[in-house]
């Protein structure tokens, strides 16, 4: 794996769709604590939510024997999180965009899409099990209380 | 309202059926499949539906939940019907956006102007 490990927190869950829920109250408190505001925390769940299904469906193929990674970080500027599954991998450039032509009407392909929307970065190792993303706060300055402006 | 198990309340209005997520978030896939079914059945009963999905009580979703409109737009236009969203949040108009479903879908402010476009085009 190539992608830098963004540490502080590792969690191994169950592959199962709905494992993310408590690892997102876990990077949810801390969003908060760091004053996250209310349109971060929204992407962040959003991604959250995107990424470990893929892992669940298309990484690990629904195999409930295998296990979903999850690493993340935290401060007062931005948040950090590494989700990797262990399936064989794929190559996200393969993926059609789904904006355009017949794929506008496909059920699927969309979740890639949103999390490089809502991201500000997104990025996969060579294996493609694993991808790392970053969002910096939004307006950060205007979030911080009156003390931290200083 | 008649509400349905799982998480949809279902309205007749004159010309229109009205059906209300009752959730606030919509994320795992048994409930998306269980919306789907309630919703295809509501589709399936009538000959030819104008249906109305209201959003109001729908603050986070993922994108499956497209995907389960994508395949329910294509339900009722197999039944020459049609169909309008309305009382989108901000932030999830903000994913319908991003995603340029806003140029597959009829998106109203409310139920009542969804109601008045599909009166009008009756």
């Amino acid at each position: 794996m190539t992608s830098k490990t963004p540490g502080n927190y590792s969690i191994t869950v169950e592959s199962k769709p709905s494992a993310i829920a408590g690892v997102f109250e876990q990077i949810q408190s801390k969003l908060v604590n760091n004053n996250f505001g209310k349109d971060d925390i929204f992407a962040i769940h959003l991604t959250l939510e995107e990424a470990f299904l893929n892992a669940v469906k298309h990484g690990n193929k629904m195999d409930p024997s295998k296990k979903v990674k999850v690493e993340y970080s935290v401060d007062e500027d931005k948040v950090e999180i590494l989700i990797t599954d262990q399936g064989p991998g794929f190559k996200p450039e393969a993926v059609e965009d789904p904006r355009f032509g017949e794929n506008l009407f496909k059920p699927g392909g969309r979740g890639l899409l949103l999390m490089n929307s809502y991201m500000d970065m997104v990025k996969y190792n060579p294996e493609g099990n694993s991808v790392h993303m970053i969002r910096y706060k939004e307006k950060p300055y205007l979030t911080k209380s009156k003390d931290q402006k200083k | 309202m008649t509400t349905i198990q799982p998480n949809i309340g279902v309205e007749y209005a004159e010309n229109a059926t009205i059906v209300s997520f009752t959730d606030e978030k919509i994320l795992e896939e048994k409930d998306i499949n269980s919306l789907q079914e309630s919703i295809m059945s509501v589709i399936d009963q009538a000959e030819r539906i104008n249906l109305i999905l209201d959003f109001r009580n729908v603050k986070f979703l993922s994108s499956a939940v497209l995907g389960l409109l994508i395949r329910i737009s294509k339900r009722i236009y197999e039944h020459n019907g049609r169909l309008r969203l309305c009382n989108i949040d901000s932030k999830i108009y903000e994913i319908f956006k991003i995603t340029r479903l806003t140029k597959t879908f009829d998106i109203y402010r409310d139920v009542k102007s969804a109601t008045k476009d599909l009166a009008e085009v009756n």
